[in-house]
This record gives C-alpha cells, structure tokens and sequence, in this order.
C-alpha cells in the first residue's frame, strides 16, 4: 500500500507549481488554469486524508468543490470574455484599475 | 506494484503541470491540463474513490476543459506573452516564493502526526451517495443553487449590451 504521505507530497508540489504559475503567466486563462490545478492538488489532499481516516467525509468535500469549481469557471470566463470585449487585449497587466 | 504505478502517475502529473505553467501556447497548456486532471483521476482510482475517478473525467476533462479550449478559441490569445515582460524582475521572485511555500507545506506534511486509521476501508459509490443525502443534505441541495446563479449570472455578463 502506498502510504498516504506520498499522494500528500504530491499534492503539495502541484499547488506550488499552481502558485508560480499564477505568479508568472500573463494570460489570464492560463492563470485560470493554475488556480484548476491548485484546486485538484487540494483535492487530492483531501482525498489522501479521507482514505487515511477510513471515512468518506474527504471525498464528500471533494465533489462540492468540484461543484464549486465549475461555477466558478463559467462566471470566470464570461467575465474574462466581457473584459476582452471591452478592452480587446488579453493580459493582467492591463487590468490595474483597482490597483492601490 | 502500487508504488511503481503511484510514482509513473505522479511523475506524469507533475510533467505535465510544468508543461502547463511554463509553455507559452495556452492550447498546449489546456491539453496539459487534462492529462494532469486525467492522471489526478488515477490518483482517486488507486486511492477507492471510484465516484470521484469518475466525475473528474466527466465534470473536469469533459466539461470545465471544453469551457477553457471554447474561451482560448474564441479570445484568441498567446500575442501578449510573446513580447519582452515589463515586470521581469519582479516574475522571477516567483520561483524563490514557491519553493519557499513548496517547503514550508512539505514540512508539514512530514511532520504531521499520521492519525491512526481506524482500520475500515472507506466505501464506494453506495457509501458516498448515502453520505451525500444523509449528512451533507443541506450543502447538496445549495450546490444545486449555486449552479442556477451561476448560470443566470453567465448569461447576464455574456449578454450584448443595447448600445
């Protein structure tokens, strides 16, 4: 058996290669997809818990974020596509409107 | 067995996150992505969690992917990325800053006390969707409000405005 704290690791590089991608790419869908790949990395640490404590609380928690996720990609990308529209450019240096 | 098979899938899932967050082309990013949800999927699998193997593929491959190529082909993009970074020096403390945090969980994830297991396997598919609406009634019946507001909500922003 695999011991739980080896899908842990693995969970744990994959929300940090998340966070670099969040910090260094552009294109905000790319940085979409990076916030996805934090989610699943989270998931997976869910699931490792919840396979180590023998309950299924782990995996219910995991379908409500998919749930979630899901929600937010669609608000996410219509609002990605309305900004497009307006400003007819594809990056989030352009969006410092509310920088303080 | 298991941890040749755990070890290949893993390295598959971080090879391809890399592929994800350092290629340029953002379709080559999305199509990253799904081998990496697919082998998250695996993941579930090895782990008795075969209702989330399979919703991954269905609701994350299958939907949320659609959703990402459909916008990457609609917006066009990949022109942006291609010209020198204005804020460079700051985009490479991104590196230092995700080791730093990389360390910082994984030193948790070591230290932490493994809980003892309570020795029973967790169900399948019948064990979830008992618990689903048994326990969490009340979250699943939200869930289901919170896909109608999203709805409304992305058919009001992608509405034309009359100008």
């Amino acid at each position: 058996m695999v011991p739980e704290t080896w899908y842990l690791a693995l969970s744990v590089a994959l929300f940090c290669i998340g966070v670099v991608g969040v910090i260094i790419r552009r294109n905000p869908l790319v940085i979409f997809m990076s916030i996805e790949l934090m989610l699943n990395a989270a998931n997976l640490a869910f699931v490792a818990f919840g396979h180590r404590q023998g309950s299924n609380d782990g995996q219910a928690v995991v379908f409500f974020v998919m749930a979630v996720a899901a929600a937010e990609v669609a608000v996410g990308l219509a609002i990605i596509v309305a900004i497009f529209r307006v400003r007819r450019r594809l990056s989030v240096d352009d969006l410092s409107l509310m920088r303080w | 067995m298991p941890h040749v098979a755990f070890v290949l899938i893993a390295l598959v899932a971080l090879g391809s996150a890399l592929g994800l967050v350092l290629k340029r082309n953002p379709i080559h990013g999305a199509l990253f992505l799904v081998v990496n949800l697919g082998c998250i999927a695996a993941l579930y699998l090895t782990l008795g969690a075969e209702f989330l193997a399979a919703a991954q593929v269905i609701v994350y491959a299958g939907a949320i992917m659609v959703l990402f190529v459909f916008a990457i082909m609609v917006l066009i993009p990949g022109k942006e990325e291609t010209g020198p970074d204005p804020r460079r020096p700051w985009r490479v403390l991104a590196l230092p800053a995700g080791l730093i945090l990389c360390m910082l969980l994984a030193a948790y994830v070591v230290t932490v006390p493994p809980s003892p297991s309570s020795g029973v396997p967790a169900g399948g598919v019948e064990a979830i969707g008992r618990l689903l609406f048994t326990d969490y009634l009340f979250p699943f019946e939200l869930t289901s409000v919170l896909l109608l507001a999203a709805m409304v909500g992305v058919l009001l922003l992608a509405r034309r405005r009359p100008s």
